[in-house]
């Protein structure tokens, strides 16, 4: 095959996102990739490479113990983590393998088991032990910065990222970012996969505790258990499947990577935008789709904040123009370009290694038609949006077969 | 508390800033994140800015007293920092975006010997 053949999905699926008591890391891996298998009409004994994502067990080769219950063919296996674009990462891990024509086929899979972990980002309990100040660490620090130097705990950071929005934009405010939440919650209603279904007022949305402000409780996403898998196919081999599977498969007409350039913003504060920018304009490239043509998208939406702002970065909406786009309705499953329509990290819920495949298989869902209560009608083409801070971003766009 | 925050009668943050391309940086860098270049000089930063973004943590890190303001300052002259918003109630109606703050100092801890770490905030100009 020619690297400039497309990539296609031909195989998806995800577990509920929710927590599970009674089944382990590996099970929901498996039941995610089992899943994806059947769905593509392929088996283990297909997949030329197989790549697991999953961050808090990134050294505990998970791939290697998926395997062992799905099947030990020996292919190669990469265990990758990549903060939350380690989904993300993991599928193009599988996709630069079959572009380099090393392989056919593969599996990419995506995992988390966090449990009610709290919020993550928070300092460690204080010692308790006799303490004398030494300076340590790069910063020449004596005592803990978190708190003191501000605050570098996940919602306050992405409420910084979003009033700084307000801060370069008029029309944006408490009220717009509660908005995100409002249409992400009732959104995810529609969705049997999420970890939450309940529908909230945006006076509900307001008035629930405040986390870091802007974003309040309902702002912000929850942690949680679940996973998602892929199976990729190469043009060439697509070709000699089945009519049904080729009809069925999803065309992945951009996947790009970034980490963010320097800029001096960042230096102190996690710079979330140029990169998901810099992402977004190369994946339109690639494509050759405008944001006008989307009919979808799943962005990454960790708190209320970093949606708005990602309507910008993603060239949803005009620029500097998102607080009044949400005001008009566009984000919502019947406006311009409806976003998140499953719920969204907000209310899906957040299975960090899972996110980045998970937003594939929504958008790859919609794509075929297949999505039920929640389908969009007629998308042709969609686009999915993760970002880890520290920070990497991953974007793909998805289009109909077409075959 | 931190290296990047010089003491005495005139309290003042400095930086690493690079020879090649100016970048600043409150940490050790190995080399400069913009350009490369590997030397670096120490440069004064100006006490008085402007709040870029803030954040009102409610539910914050344990051990850490919340609510509290967190920020990002623009310093004029150059250099952004991020640290607290200090000597002011942490309600929305008193902290707004592009308000003038200059550096406040303070002590956050004493260890067990009675060294005290001194941290360092802004407060608003006008106050």
């Amino acid at each position: 095959m020619s690297n400039q053949d497309p990539v296609w999905i031909l195989g998806t699926s995800m577990t509920k996102f929710g927590r599970y008591t009674d089944k382990d890391l590996i099970d929901l891996a498996a039941e995610a990739s089992l899943g994806a298998l059947d769905d593509g009409g392929t088996t283990m004994a297909d997949m030329d490479v197989l790549a697991a994502g999953c961050l808090y067990e990134a050294n505990g080769g998970v791939g290697q113990h998926l395997q062992k219950q799905l099947g030990q063919t020996g292919i190669p296996v990469y265990n990758v983590a990549n903060a939350c674009a380690t989904g993300a990462t993991a599928v193009r891990t599988v996709m630069m393998a079959i572009k380099s024509g090393e392989a056919q086929m593969g599996l990419a899979v995506g995992v988390e088991q966090m449990g009610k972990m709290g919020m993550l980002g928070a300092d460690r309990a204080a010692r308790s032990d006799r303490q004398v100040f030494e300076r340590k660490g790069r910063f020449g620090s004596v005592v803990g910065v978190e708190g003191r130097l501000g605050t570098n705990m996940m919602p306050g950071v992405f409420a910084q990222a979003g009033m700084e929005y307000a801060y370069e934009n008029d029309g944006v405010g408490f009220e717009q970012f509660a908005k995100v939440a409002q249409k992400n919650h009732e959104h995810s209603t529609l969705n049997p996969l999420a970890q939450y279904r309940k529908a909230f007022t945006l006076d509900e949305v307001m008035s629930s505790e405040v986390i870091a402000y802007p974003n309040t409780l309902l702002m912000c996403c929850p942690t949680g258990d679940g996973s998602a898998a892929v199976v990729l196919v190469s043009d060439e081999k697509l070709k000699t499947l089945p009519r049904e599977q080729q009809r069925r498969a999803v065309k992945v007409s951009a996947s790009v990577l970034t980490s963010d350039p320097w800029t001096e913003g960042c230096q102190v504060q996690p710079d979330v935008n140029t990169l998901t920018r810099n992402a977004a304009d190369a994946a339109y490239e690639a494509s050759g789709v405008d944001p006008a043509d989307l009919d979808l998208v799943e962005l990454h939406d960790c708190f209320a904040t970093a949606e708005l702002r990602h309507y910008d970065n993603l060239r949803l909406c005009e620029p500097g123009g998102a607080g009044e786009w949400i005001d008009k309705g566009g984000p919502w499953r019947d406006g311009e370009i409806p976003v998140n329509v499953s719920g969204g990290l907000l209310s899906k819920g957040h299975p960090i290694g899972a996110t980045g495949v998970a937003n594939l298989f929504e958008v790859a869902t919609h794509v075929r038609g297949e999505a039920g209560d929640r389908q969009v009608p007629d998308t042709k083409v969609g686009l999915a949006h993760v970002i880890g801070l520290g920070s990497s971003c991953g974007v793909h766009i998805l289009e109909r077969s077409g075959l | 508390m931190v290296e990047y925050l010089k003491l005495g009668d005139d309290p003042h943050l400095v930086a690493y800033v690079c020879d090649a391309c100016g970048a600043c940086y409150f940490d050790r860098r190995n080399a400069c994140a913009a350009c490369g270049a590997r030397e670096f000089s120490t440069g004064r930063l100006a006490n008085t800015g402007s709040v870029r973004t803030f954040t009102i943590v409610h539910r914050a890190a344990r051990g850490v007293p919340a609510p509290y303001v967190s920020a990002v300052v623009d310093l004029d002259g150059g250099g952004r920092v991020k640290s607290n918003i200090i000597n002011i109630e942490p309600t929305p109606v008193n902290v707004s975006l592009g308000m003038r703050v200059r550096l406040a100092t303070y002590v956050t801890a004493t260890d067990d010997d009675g060294n005290e770490a001194v941290a360092f905030g802004y407060e608003p100009e006008a106050a």
